[in-house]
């Protein structure tokens, strides 16, 4: 209820429609206006970096693979990239482009799975209608390259798990000239059609300034004119031996994210012709020990979402000491509240949404030492704790009949 | 008028239970075209009645701090304004159930009482979002209801009668003249938009920003009764854009008359499915500029061409 400052404290999440994964924003709004923002997240740790330290590192592929759902193959390409450069295995050219090809697709499906989203929250549901049913083309083709339309399960240390054959080439290229074709269109849309530009222009506004400062990467970056792109500056896979542009934008809004992850899609299918035609012949895999040599190494790697890099230590046995994942999110999130000071309500779903956020791969815990108490808790403890906490605010949970109860 | 007659005009026809099975069925004529439109597959023709039954069937929640009496009578009286209003509409042939010289006023104030329930209804349950749902939603009355009033009002100067049916009269009477109100029929639907409070104005109850806005604590049948209202409110605006708007094919035989009647209503649907697949939703202060710099103006122009029209017959 509105009080003398006239400010109303809305809680967006953690559970709320405007947002796929719990998090927590605290709006102060004045009128329609955004006063104040503040962010709170955790709601959805897994704790897979200590999960990592207790499998192997076979094991850890799949597990890492599974930090996102979208982004599933920069995951597990940073991680054996890191562990291939532990142990010094030489990865062969075949599968380095098999790689690159199955990142790009899913650049596509992630960038498309963005236009779609967004669609929806400026409340443009024929716009996701229509790029969702697009989007399942790349879905289809991932899911005959792979087996899978999510987690492709595509590495392995020293290489990729499936070949590619030339029945598969001619689908992945009549696949690109469809999609070729529907995002030309979308660009078109988003260039003429009026309720979009009103709702995507000079909203969520980062200068360069800002954008450089606060470490934003990937395509929320470049909308702001900041040129990085891990592809380009820091060749991995088959990177290297591949043309294209880095799409650069100076809208510095939404507007401008848009333009760039929909230029990006353009420069995408131009890398996967140049894929299916530069691809050699030859193995896809070269042996690797099942013990790692004690090392440690840094990758980098340019997820749909902006650089991704993990850090592995190894100390020769078959389990890493530690991995560490910094994903993409993470350096954005602290851009969002910049981008909604003094932003409308109404802006604030479609800010958050482009930097394309994920949450879920972004949540750490952070023990510090020394500042407050230190207390560990088993599963007992913390269930206790819970039904005290309740009870000191006056739920009680014992006393919590459900409707359905004694009637089974 | 025996009072039998007038029960049965309220309850069965054209009222209470005629009204909501048309209400249903034109929910899902729009369902199904704005899914078509969307290439999707859409719901089948029963899926309102279903959705309906279902709600009715729910637990109705009510939160401890609202204000119980206004929180359980809003949804009613947004139903009940809804189906007073649909006596005084022409529907096929000249007259209304009941018709006097003004009844066009008096439609409209009742077709504004339902947005009015939404705003106690939203204000009274005393969720964060659904007061900033009410709030929005009493904004908008005021960016929309005068476009909609003017451009109403326009052919009425026309036919210098305040009453439906005395301008269904006039306009049977001097086929084609119609015509003339054109630009006052797109504006009308324009507003209805808003009325409705659908994509590109559907501010409101805007899904991701305030959840459901007004309707977020609302549960079981009262938010049926808030479903229902919204439908039959949708074939009275319709009905009576019809009857303002689109005055021909009055005189023909009943049978021919219903088909007619349905027809308009018909393209009327699909002409508001069309318009809410083709945008964004606005934000507020957007809406309000679009409706008072260019809606009002251009409902202002269709009064100044039809004074002039007036002149010159």
């Amino acid at each position: 209820m509105p009080n003398k400052d006239k400010i109303v404290r809305v809680p967006i999440g953690p559970q709320h429609p405007a947002l796929k994964e719990p998090e927590n924003f605290m709006v102060d709004l004045r009128g329609e206006k955004i006063s104040s923002v503040a962010i709170r997240l955790g709601y959805n740790h897994r704790g897979i970096e200590k999960g990592c330290e207790e499998r192997t590192y076979v094991q850890d592929i799949y597990l890492l693979e599974r930090v996102c759902g979208i982004c599933s193959h920069s995951h597990s390409t940073a991680f054996v990239q890191a562990v291939e450069e532990i142990a010094g295995l030489e990865v062969p050219a075949r599968a380095k482009y098999i790689r690159v090809l199955i990142g790009e697709l899913e650049r596509i499906h992630s960038h498309l799975l963005w236009l779609g989203v967004a669609g929806h929250e400026i409340g443009f549901d024929t716009l996701l209608m229509y790029v969702w049913r697009d989007r399942e083309l790349v879905m289809d083709l991932l899911a005959e390259l792979t087996g899978n339309r999510v987690h492709y399960a595509m590495n392995v240390i020293g290489g990729v798990k499936r070949d590619v054959t030339k029945d598969q080439f001619v689908r992945i290229a009549s696949v690109v000239d469809a999609l070729e074709e529907r995002t030309k269109y979308y660009i078109e849309l988003a260039m003429t059609e009026e309720t979009l530009a009103q709702r995507l222009s000079n909203v969520g506004y980062l200068s360069h300034e800002d954008a450089v400062r606060l470490g934003t990467i990937g395509p929320t970056g470049r909308a702001s004119g900041v040129d990085r792109d891990t592809r380009r500056d820091d060749p991995y896979a088959a990177y290297a031996e591949l043309e294209f542009q880095v799409i650069t934008d100076t809208h510095c809004d939404v507007f401008g994210r848009t333009l760039v992850r929909l230029g990006e899609l353009m420069q995408t299918y131009s890398i996967i012709r140049q894929v299916l035609k530069q691809m050699p012949d030859g193995a896809i895999t070269v042996k690797a020990p099942l013990r790692i040599p004690a090392g440690e190494a840094v990758s980098r790697y340019e997820a749909p979402r902006g650089e991704d890099t993990h850090f592995v230590r190894a100390n020769g046995t078959d389990k890493p000491e530690r991995v560490k994942v910094r994903a993409p999110t993470l350096a954005n999130l602290q851009s969002v509240a910049k981008m909604l000071e003094d932003g409308y309500l109404a802006d604030l779903p479609i800010v958050v949404a482009a930097i394309d956020p994920c949450f879920s791969c972004t949540d750490r815990m952070i023990a510090v030492r020394g500042i407050a108490e230190e207390k560990t808790m088993n599963w007992e403890e913390l269930v206790q704790h819970g039904v005290r906490w309740y009870r000191e605010r006056g739920i009680d949970p014992a006393r919590i009949v459900m409707r359905g109860d004694g009637l089974a | 008028m025996s009072v039998g007659t007038a029960v049965l005009n309220i309850l069965v026809f054209p009222g209470f239970l005629f009204l909501i099975a048309f209400g249903l069925a034109g929910e899902f004529v729009d369902r199904k075209l704005y899914a078509r439109l969307q290439n999707r597959v859409g719901p089948p023709w029963f899926q309102p009645f279903a959705d309906a039954l279902k709600l009715f069937g729910k637990e109705d929640v009510v939160p401890e701090e609202a204000d119980r009496r206004v929180f359980h009578l809003a949804p009613v009286f947004a139903l009940a304004a809804a189906v007073a209003a649909i006596l005084y509409i022409p529907l096929w042939g000249h007259a209304a159930v009941f018709s006097f010289d003004g009844d066009l006023i008096v439609v409209l104030y009742l077709l504004l009482i339902p947005t009015l329930t939404f705003f106690l209804g939203g204000w009274t349950s005393s969720s964060v979002f659904a007061t900033i749902g009410a709030v929005r939603a009493i904004t908008q009355v005021f960016a929309y209801e005068i476009p909609l009033f003017v451009a109403l009002l326009a052919p009425s100067l026309l036919a210098n009668t305040w009453s439906i049916s005395g301008m269904a009269a006039y306009y049977s009477a001097h086929p084609w003249l119609w015509l003339v109100n054109l630009i006052g029929l797109g504006v009308a639907l324009v507003a209805l938009l808003g009325k409705l409070e659908r994509v590109p104005f559907d501010i409101p109850e805007a899904e991701t920003e305030i959840v459901a806005g007004s309707f977020v604590e609302y549960s079981g049948r009262r938010l049926a009764f808030f479903r229902l209202a919204i439908d039959c409110e949708a074939i009275v605006g319709i009905s009576l854009v019809a009857a303002v708007f689109l005055p021909f094919g009055l005189n023909l035989p009943l049978g021919f008359g219903i088909l007619v009647y349905l027809g308009k209503v018909l393209v009327l649907l699909a002409v508001l499915a069309l318009l809410r697949t083709l945008f964004a939703r606005l934000r507020i202060d957007q809406m309000i500029a679009f409706c008072w710099k260019v809606l009002a103006p251009i409902a202002f122009l269709q009064v100044l061409v039809n004074l002039i029209v007036r002149e010159l017959i």
